[in-house]
């Protein structure tokens, strides 16, 4: 049996990765999901990093949009899209074709290279 | 003029122009924006007062136009994160609620194959500008099976250009029926408890017939629920008509 797709990312929820990385785009029997979200409490929003299990290893990503509404005036998207990124914050993929909320904007330290190669902003 | 006959025809004077003056014959549209209709309830109509009163303060200084739910809006909000400060989503009109200063709308759009929801307030100074790139109804008071339907029903250009009417015609019914990606759904839209009249609906008739199972055909006659607002609409609706004037 399916559940219906998870509202805010938490463990076992699984994700669609939106960038043009090899370990994102090739087709495996089995869904990303997530095992961790680094937060206090487990729920992860836009801008948070969780640890997927993609095609047999770990690898951790950025939060980019999820299906639960958040605070007025911001996006919400009908998928829960995430950004695979290294340990140290590099992305692992070259181009980000999906839009991205400008709220990620605002830690623009952190994620700037996530941010440089997106394309477009809602 | 000779007749067939061959004498002279009667004199016919020609016949009168008739001129029927539309701008006045017109009867004057009322938009009461749905906000101001105060909920039912035992709240001191002194609040409602109180927030019209600071709902027409910023309609006077800041044009909110008239549309509906099924109306293709652009909105401009001034965006601290974003180049050159300010953001423009354009999207479909799904749902208005909230009353008061409080009310929200929900604009769809789908970008780059990833479908995207922003809820705005009305009344929030962030709002910069409000475009009405295209001014219909639909059949239904909130389209959120959009989101179960085919992609190119919620697709639309973000550089659409505004779609021209005449002031004195009525308000376009867009009689759309949009038809649906297969099953499982986000919400079961072919229950009567929805009453959705904008899909196409292409299941079986068993399965028609088996939703049925669902009516309430009693809730339509329970006087409990009834909330009659032609009178409070009246009121509210030269209240603020007064004020704008001003």
């Amino acid at each position: 049996s399916i559940t219906g797709a998870c509202r805010a990312i938490q463990k076992l929820t699984r994700v669609r990765v939106v960038d043009n990385s090899a370990l994102g785009n090739t087709p495996y029997h089995r869904p990303p999901k997530c095992i961790h979200v680094y937060n206090k409490t487990g729920v992860g929003k836009v801008g948070d990093t969780i640890l997927l299990a993609i095609k047999g290893e770990k690898k951790k990503a950025l939060i980019v949009g999820h299906k639960m509404p958040g605070p007025h005036m911001t996006p919400r998207f009908d998928s829960n899209n995430v950004v695979l990124i290294e340990d140290n914050g590099n992305p692992v993929g070259t181009r980000i074709k999906t839009p991205i909320p400008y709220i990620l904007r605002q830690r623009e330290g952190e994620f700037s290279k996530v941010l440089a190669i997106a394309r477009n902003f809602v | 003029r000779i007749n067939s006959d061959g004498k002279p025809a009667k004199f016919q004077p020609p016949p009168k122009p008739v001129i029927i003056d539309k701008q006045k014959q017109r009867e004057e549209r009322r938009f009461l924006s749905p906000e101001f209709i105060p909920p039912r309830g035992r709240t001191d109509p002194l609040k409602f007062y109180i927030e019209r009163k600071d709902m027409i303060q910023r309609r006077k200084v800041f044009n909110i136009p008239e549309f509906y739910v099924g109306s293709v809006l652009a909105v401009t909000i001034a965006d601290p994160y974003a180049n050159d400060k300010v953001n423009r989503f354009v999207g479909i009109c799904i749902q208005r609620g909230g009353k008061g200063l409080g009310a929200t709308f929900v604009l769809r759009n789908v970008i780059e194959d990833q479908g995207v929801e922003i809820c705005y307030e009305l009344y929030n100074p962030r709002i910069q500008a409000i475009e009405v790139l295209k001014l219909e109804k639909r059949l239904d008071d909130h389209l959120m099976y959009l989101r179960d339907a085919l992609p190119e029903y919620s697709t639309f250009d973000m550089n659409m250009k505004p779609v021209s009417r005449l002031d004195h015609e009525e308000i376009p019914v867009n009689k759309l029926q949009v038809r649906m990606k297969p099953k499982p759904w986000s919400k079961r839209w072919e229950r009567p408890k929805y009453n959705i009249k904008g899909i196409k609906f292409e299941l079986p008739e068993t399965k028609m017939k088996a939703a049925q199972k669902w009516s309430q055909p009693w809730l339509e006659f329970d006087m409990l629920r009834e909330y009659d607002t032609s009178k409070i609409e009246e009121k509210i609706w030269k209240e603020v008509s007064e004020e704008l004037k001003k």
